[in-house]
């Protein structure tokens, strides 16, 4: 042996048993991460099919989870919100309930609170008086009590609602849309409108009164000055009260003759969170449907991600059977290609949950409510991304195992 | 060359390819190969050099005949098995360096041990061992593309022999390399056998197997001539 230093301690004596390989299985996930490192542009467009797939069903799921936030809201998580009308008279206008209608409901013990609107028939709204009557925009005047809003669960956008004092006087609360229909966004001192034949000021308007979409068409203005002014009379055409949860189908059997003894066939009684919810059952069909467009984009994403790894095993043939070579089982080839191909649609699906995230946030966001991102969602999108990814990788990963080594390295 | 000396032997070893025609790469092959020897396989092409090389380094089973690696009869091994002997027993030097280009140098060679199920850090740290006895202990973190032709298989050299395996196999390791890289990449293979660790080079080039001890010179699938040229203590002078 020469004196110069050793290029290498000796190898082991003897022969002993060799041992198996092994492959850890973080080091696993490394190999299939350089697989995607080597080309990151085919990695980002191949999970693009599952990003989108797993986007579009966190959207759905997220905004229809807040719609569902929000219908609760709505519907004060309870549905106990009853209205009262007497139907229409002869000439299509509402009728007139009876002035002790309010009163009598109020003293039905399961109901909570209940206040009176009337619809003073014939008036109109406008800017001005030079604004045609024709282009009155729809908008109804209802003389409206302050409980109101209490009852409805509603609340003022702007400026103040109707009280005692400026019940008084000829004061104009707007709903949401009449304001919109007027032009009106805000309530400066002195803004007006034209009423019934005269100037009204305008003190407040309402943000959307979901249950009583009616309020947001009207123009509310006090009992009295309604009476004085509008010759409404003092009679309510409909009622909104709220009972106790457990008790509304029971006082919504009484509420007829309550309402008007003379005359109980002609009252009708209406639940409005009935027609919410079947507007939201409705909704949950569309997010069936969009659910199951994403599962078709999730799918389509899949066999994107098996095609790209066919063609990775093809192009890698030489790192596989150096792979081999080194020692790495049969095993450790398929582990590395479904480790890559998991990876792959983990990447898509956390992209798709960012993006979907966004969407529901940007929703939320024009609607001006809190965003609600269900876990449930986030955690599914992950966990299909991966079964996707596995699923996609398996055919690959057997491929990449059956390659001969020394026919790999050829 | 005593018996406990042998690290690898086959003997009556076969390989037939099927299809139309048969082809007999290899034809009841015999040779044994003891540690720290040097060899060199030479013939023309088709002689069936590499298939030779492919069955010693367990990538390739025999038709017929038996294989030992270090006193190991693998030809009923499972292919789990076999990778086992690859990942512990033996190295691979290849013509096409075979390095991943995305990994620098440090991790190309700890991938020598990866199927040992070595840490991370262990593997590295050896691999900058290894690259430091090939002479590359400035260019660890280079990927393989900023590095030269006669660099790569530096690298590759540290990667087949970072497990300290009992033979190092080698297929044309200069066949991609000018005649001075070449000359440096042979020296550092006949350094290994001062370990002892046997080297099996095949190859088409005169000055590699100037320097191997022992020409094993291959036609039509047999081998017909094996003739030692030097002893191993004249081959340590040569080396020196």
């Amino acid at each position: 042996m020469s004196s110069q230093p050793s290029l290498l301690a000796r190898p082991a004596t003897g022969h002993p048993q060799v041992r198996r390989s092994r492959l850890r299985i973080g080091d696993g996930f490394l190999a299939g991460a350089i697989g995607l490192r080597a080309r990151p542009v085919r990695a980002a467009l191949s999970a693009l099919g599952i990003a989108i797939g797993i986007a579009a069903a966190v959207a759905v799921l997220g905004i229809s989870a807040f719609s569902k936030a929000n219908l609760l809201a709505q519907l004060g998580a309870e549905g106990n919100l009853l209205t009262v009308t007497a139907g229409q008279s002869a000439d299509g206008s509402a009728a007139p309930l009876p002035l002790t209608a309010e009163g009598m409901v109020g003293h039905i013990p399961p109901v909570q609170s209940v206040t009176a609107v009337g619809l003073v028939s014939g008036a109109t709204v406008r800017r001005t008086a030079a604004v045609p009557v024709v282009d009155s925009g729809g908008i109804s005047v209802m003389a409206a009590q302050p409980s109101l809003l209490a009852t409805l669960g509603g609340s003022v956008a702007r400026g103040t609602f109707l009280n005692a004092a400026n019940g008084n006087y000829p004061a104009v609360v707007l709903g949401a849309a009449a304001a919109q229909t007027l032009g009106i966004d805000q309530v400066p001192l002195g803004t007006q409108v034209y009423l019934g034949g005269r100037y009204f000021t305008v003190i407040g308007i309402l943000r959307p009164v979901p249950l009583a979409p009616e309020i947001d068409e009207a123009a509310l203005v006090g009992f009295p000055v309604a009476n004085s002014l509008l010759e409404l009379g003092g009679h309510p055409t409909e009622l909104y009260l709220r009972a106790t949860p457990e008790q509304v189908p029971a006082v919504a059997s009484v509420l007829p003759f309550t309402t008007d003894p003379a005359q109980p066939e002609g009252v009708q009684v209406s639940r409005p969170s009935a027609v919410l919810a079947a507007r939201a059952a409705a909704k949950t069909a569309f997010t069936a449907l969009f659910l199951g467009l994403g599962a078709v984009a999730v799918v389509v994403g899949g066999v994107g991600i098996a095609n790209i790894m066919v063609i990775s095993v093809i192009e890698r043939r030489a790192e596989i059977g150096l792979r081999r070579a080194l020692g790495g089982t049969r095993r450790h080839v398929a582990a590395q290609f479904l480790a890559e191909s998991v990876l792959l649609s983990l990447l898509g699906g956390a992209a798709g949950v960012a993006l979907g995230a966004l969407a529901t946030a940007g929703y939320a966001v024009t609607d001006k409510q809190p965003a609600v991102i269900p876990p449930t969602a986030v955690a599914a999108g992950i966990g299909v991304a991966v079964a996707v990814g596995a699923l996609a990788g398996v055919y690959p990963a057997a491929r990449a195992a059956r390659m001969a080594p020394a026919e790999a390295l050829r | 060359m005593n018996a406990d000396d042998t690290v690898l032997e086959l003997s009556g070893v076969t390989k037939v390819y099927p299809g139309s025609p048969v082809v007999t790469a290899l034809d009841r092959t015999d040779l044994s190969i003891g540690s720290a020897e040097r060899v060199a396989v030479l013939g023309p092409s088709g002689s069936g050099k590499t298939t030779l090389l492919h069955i010693i380094g367990t990538l390739e089973r025999p038709t017929d005949g038996i294989v030992r690696i270090a006193g190991q009869e693998v030809s009923a091994l499972t292919d789990a098995r076999l990778s086992a002997v690859r990942a512990y027993r033996l190295g691979f030097v290849f013509q096409q360096f075979h390095l991943l280009a995305h990994l620098d140098a440090v991790d190309n060679v700890a991938a020598g041990l990866l199927y040992r199920g070595d840490t991370r850090r262990e593997r590295r740290r050896a691999a900058v061992d290894a690259l430091d006895r090939v002479g590359l202990g400035h260019r660890l973190a280079h990927r393989p593309a900023k590095l030269s032709g006669g660099e790569r298989q530096r690298v590759a050299i540290a990667r087949a022999v970072v497990g300290r395996p009992a033979v190092v196999l080698a297929d044309e390791p200069t066949g991609n390399l000018d005649s001075a890289s070449g000359a440096a990449i042979v020296a550092l293979l006949t350094e290994l056998a001062d370990d002892g660790t046997a080297i099996v080079v095949v190859t088409h080039d005169p000055d590699v197997a100037d320097r191997m001890d022992r020409r094993v010179l291959m036609r039509d699938g047999r081998v017909i001539e094996d003739r030692l040229v030097r002893s191993r203590a004249a081959a340590a002078e040569v080396t020196s």
